[in-house]
């Protein structure tokens, strides 16, 4: 092979490699879901954002893995991410929709609520066409229950919100199929906190080990944006 | 460069003159150098002194710093001397003169250096011994504990007594909960600490390796699951700690940190009793106090989690002794 060829051979190599690398880390590594911006709908000081929870995302890539979505504040739409945006020094009251089935906290200290508006969550829970009236709820046994499915925690700010679960056997067994969810025995939690004065990230993230077959339950779902864990931006 | 000495002359390149400005300036330089360490940067060097520990740490970095600003301001002062005044003259292709053969440099080279090895050597382990371990984690059976105290975990715990007050550290992606076992065994995310009191961590972790890592305390102790890593101080002085997770345990590993703060007995006395009483509901579904925690086993398993056969391993849990693990 002549030098000219060896050169040309070599430099088309080495930005093959180049150009491998810049894929990887844009498409694996930094690969970020959808912002679902609340800011333009706060109104009066508060704001309203919700989320769901589903036993299997039940598209893309990872279909059986569990996750949350989050409503389009203007279209309604579940959308598969879990970073939102939400406004500075305002009340955030969240809706959480829980679809999924119960799995004891890890540690049950994060079966009591903390950081919310009076440090309760209400809820309510739908099994076939029957729904609770609403409770309000200040610690949930996960251990002795089936009383959680996940949490929406954001540690930074002292936030932990135990998502109540379908409480019986037979709910349990009958979980939605097809996310997002529109149907199936599930929970309707609400509760609300007042964003940081300034702004900033805060990550929130889900304390039930359920990325089931990774490593210690937090692999998968659990350490993959979009899914089990995710970031609230606080526009200031 | 100078070759052997009897070649060497007083004056010129690399002469007795030289030497002898060498000499001075490096011995001046080296007084004024290592006080400024000392005395004038030492007081500032990481960690602080809001601890024994941290105090000893930085003691430690004071003496080190010291004892190295000679050696830093001898080759410095070597290296610029010869760039100012030993430069190549235009011309002049002769190599310096070779240096062998000298065994009165050669066992002063050997001498001052073996001292500073042995010594440090004494002087590290004397610093690890007698700060009982110096804040670092010694693992779930201490050599060095702070003298004159009892470990019981089980008795209450009060000021001034012998009775060391424990606090069980645990680590979680990605938060870090404190346990109180001498108050009822209440677990709060704050880290309350009295003034000049002794404290044992006891370090542990329910999922991955973690590492306790309180910046202000000179304390870093890795959290391993299934192991009890113990690591003592005693907060000299009131202010707040910053806690990190030292260990990259995820993809939020960067945001499990936490403010603490040592606070007077009186203070500590008051916010502990408190917390006992606000958390009592919580502290009774709490897994009884134990050094280590295993996930696939719950305390009062309720009959449905029974039924669906259900643990707080979750999605899984690997136990640290198993040799298959991913």
């Amino acid at each position: 092979m002549s030098l000219p060829a060896r050169v040309t051979t070599l430099m088309i190599a080495f930005l093959a490699v180049v150009a491998g690398g810049i894929f990887v880390a844009l498409h694996f590594i930094g690969a970020q879901p959808p912002v679902e911006d609340y800011t333009p709908y706060a109104s009066g000081g508060q704001v309203n954002v919700v989320l769901q929870t589903a036993p299997e995302t039940t598209s893309g890539s990872d279909p059986d893995w569990v996750t949350y979505f989050i409503q389009n504040p203007k279209t309604k739409q579940w959308i598969h991410t879990t970073y939102f945006a939400v406004p500075a020094n305002t009340k955030v009251n969240v809706t959480i929709e829980g679809y999924d089935g119960c799995t004891p906290l890890r540690n049950p200290a994060w079966g009591k609520v903390m950081g919310t508006t009076g440090g309760v969550e209400d809820v309510q829970y739908v099994s076939g066409k029957s729904t609770t009236p609403v409770k309000a709820i200040s610690q949930f046994n996960s251990w002795a229950d089936c009383a959680v499915q996940h949490t929406f925690a954001i540690p930074t700010l002292g936030i932990n919100v135990p998502v109540a679960s379908p409480t019986t056997v037979a709910d349990n067994n009958n979980l939605c199929g097809t996310a997002p969810c529109t149907s199936g025995p599930h929970s309707v939690v609400t509760f609300s906190f007042t964003t940081p004065k300034t702004g900033g990230v805060y990550p929130w993230q889900c304390f039930v080990p359920c990325g089931g077959g990774y490593v210690d339950g937090n692999g998968g779902p659990m350490g993959t944006p979009g899914y089990m864990m995710g970031q609230m931006e606080v526009q200031a | 460069m100078a070759a052997d000495a009897s070649a060497t002359p007083d004056t010129g390149p690399g002469g007795r003159r030289d030497g002898v400005w060498l000499a001075a300036l490096w011995v001046i330089l080296s007084v004024v150098g290592c006080a400024l360490v000392y005395f004038v940067w030492g007081p500032h060097l990481p960690p602080g002194n809001q601890s024994s520990s941290a105090a000893s740490q930085q003691f430690d970095y004071k003496v080190l710093g010291t004892i190295a600003t000679p050696v830093v301001i001898g080759v410095l002062l070597y290296f610029g001397w010869a760039l100012a005044f030993w430069r190549q003259q235009p011309g002049d292709e002769t190599d310096a003169a070779p240096i062998h053969g000298n065994t009165k440099i050669a066992a002063t080279w050997i001498t001052v250096t073996g001292a500073i090895v042995l010594g440090l050597a004494v002087f590290g382990t004397y610093e690890l011994i007698s700060p009982a371990g110096a804040g670092a984690g010694e693992g779930p059976q201490p050599i060095w504990k702070p003298a004159g105290t009892v470990t019981t975990s089980s008795a209450s715990w009060a000021p001034g007594g012998k009775n060391i007050l424990q606090v069980q550290v645990i680590g979680q992606q990605w938060a870090w909960t404190f346990r109180y076992p001498q108050f009822g065994g209440f677990e709060t995310t704050q880290l309350e600490l009295p003034l000049n009191e002794p404290v044992q961590f006891n370090v542990t972790s329910l999922d991955v390796i973690h590492s306790f890592w309180a910046y202000q305390l000179g304390v870093k102790a890795d959290a391993n699951p299934g192991v009890n890593n113990v690591a003592y101080t005693t907060p000299t002085h009131l202010g707040t700690i910053t806690v990190r997770c030292a260990e990259l345990c995820g993809i939020w590993h960067g945001a499990m940190f936490d403010y603490g703060k040592v606070v007077s007995d009186s203070a500590f006395m008051t916010w502990a009793q408190q917390t006992e009483t606000q958390l009592a509901s919580v502290t009774k579904i709490l897994p009884p106090y134990a050094l280590t925690y295993d996930p696939t086993v719950l305390a009062n398993v309720g009959k449905v989690n029974e039924e669906l056969g259900l643990t707080s391993a979750g999605g899984g849990y690997y136990n640290p002794a198993d040799p298959e693990q991913p």
